[in-house]
């Protein structure tokens, strides 16, 4: 699994680091920082959670 | 089961179908929807798409289409007659029998008492609202906007954006102060002040009067506002006027269980879901903003493949709102009656988070651009965090 941020699209409002905060974290100067390109498979659930509450649809997982 | 049924065909009976194949639900999938559109995003509608700034292929919720959800269809059709005991539903002129449903036709938004029928008052809630609000913005109309919630202000942001003059008439003393009480009510009153929003709050709206076409809005002190369109934002109401007879209990919404059951084989999930939420002491909430219709419609989806082994959806609710140059976000329950405490910036400031106190416990967070913040303890009210300890991390994470 790999996740892909299109910052383009990203507005920080840090939704996904709530669903999956071993993955996403943003920090103090509101950019969004991935944490593990890849993560493992028992974060899974998470990463899905992230995607698809993430209001402006800017996370997507391949693989 | 064999076929499910999703009726509502925005973002919470997306997160629904997706969710469904998804898990692995390889029966058949029909979706249902009022509007002829495939789903699409509304929060853009008062703010890039209406701006201009976000083009319509831009607010396709799907981007990549639906064709791989392998679902049936049904667009420009409304659900009608649904018979929980038969398990049967109407959609356009074939009565269908479904297995499973998900009930996600969301809300629509309330026109004023007595509203008359004049050109240029508008309502805003689909995407052809947004486009008729967007060509009038492009001329030089003057707008008056009654209601300053959520829509009514992100209306007013993106109108004076565009170099309009804006009018925003408010029943109560500041805006929203039901939800967030008059010290954070009296920031946002300033935040549309500043940006140039004639902003009259504790008006009466007696009516909107014109010939033909909308002139002016007549207040209770006797004056007017002089425009030449009106948006109506004060508030939405669930769509649930075809649920009458169908076995559900509609009260302010679908009434449904922890899990989002309204029946068994049938879930709600988004505007129209009504669940006492086990997080906040069972309270019934229904709630209006996109991540619970996102969350919801994923939560409703396996509630419904469950069945008896549901889970109770516990979210804290949690709601943005881009206005002018700042991203104000909200996260958990809180009134404008509950204790508020400042523990990042003050009320002064363009950057700030305040807390809400509620028996005891921290129950809400609201941060202007301060979304690392939010989030952090919009976790503390989900670990049900006592206010003390909301306060102690405060001070340990300045």
């Amino acid at each position: 699994m790999k996740v892909v941020v299109d910052f383009d699209k990203c507005e920080s409002n840090a939704v996904c680091m709530a669903a999956a905060p071993e993955v996403f974290e943003v920090r103090d100067d509101n950019f969004l920082y991935v944490l593990q390109e890849e993560p493992p498979e028992s974060l899974r659930d998470k990463v899905e959670e992230a995607a698809s509450t993430c209001p402006t649809g800017a996370i997507t997982i391949e693989g | 089961m064999e076929h499910i049924v999703v009726c509502g065909a925005s973002l919470a009976g997306l997160r629904a179908v997706e969710t469904l194949r998804r898990d692995g639900f390889a029966g058949r999938l029909t979706l249902v929807g009022a509007e002829a559109h495939e789903p699409y995003d509304r929060p853009p509608l008062s703010k890039d798409y209406l701006a201009g700034k976000a083009d319509r292929e831009k607010i396709t919720l799907r981007q990549q289409g639906l064709d791989e959800l392998d679902v049936d269809l049904r667009l420009g059709v409304a659900a009608h007659d649904l018979d929980v005991a038969a398990h049967t539903v109407g959609v356009g002129d074939d009565t269908v029998a479904y297995d499973g449903l998900v009930l996600a036709t969301g809300a629509h938004p309330r026109p004023l008492p007595d509203q008359p029928d004049l050109d240029g008052i508008h309502l805003l809630r689909t995407v052809e609202d947004s486009q008729r609000l967007m060509t009038l913005l492009g001329s030089e109309a003057r707008l008056c906007v009654i209601g300053a919630g959520f829509i009514g202000a992100e209306v007013a942001a993106t109108a004076r954006g565009l170099g309009r003059d804006v009018t925003v008439l408010e029943a109560l003393p500041q805006p929203m102060v039901r939800g967030v009480g008059e010290t954070i009510g009296s920031v946002l009153a300033r935040l549309h002040r500043t940006h140039g929003v004639d902003l009259r709050t504790h008006v009466e709206v007696r009516a909107i009067a014109g010939t033909g076409r909308v002139e002016r809005v007549e207040l209770g002190d006797g004056t007017a506002v002089a425009c030449d369109a009106v948006l109506v934002a004060i508030g939405a109401v669930p769509t649930t006027d075809w649920l009458t007879g169908s076995g559900l209990t509609v009260d302010n919404g679908v009434v449904c269980d922890a899990t989002l059951h309204a029946a068994p084989d049938v879930v709600a999930a988004g505007d129209v879901c009504r669940w006492p939420n086990p997080r906040f002491d069972d309270e019934l909430m229904r709630i209006e903003h996109w991540t619970n219709a996102a969350e919801q419609g994923l939560h409703a989806a396996r509630s419904l493949l469950a069945g008896d082994a549901a889970e109770p959806f516990t979210a804290v609710p949690y709601v943005w709102s881009d206005q002018y140059d700042v991203k104000i976000q909200c996260a958990g329950r809180f009134g404008g009656d509950d204790r508020i405490e400042f523990v990042h910036g003050t009320a002064d400031d363009d950057r700030f988070v305040a807390i809400f106190e509620r028996h005891g416990r921290i129950s809400g967070v609201l941060g202007f651009s301060q979304p690392r913040r939010v989030i952090q303890y919009r976790k503390l009210i989900a670990d049900l965090a006592s206010f003390d300890e909301a306060l102690a991390f405060a001070a340990a994470n300045p």
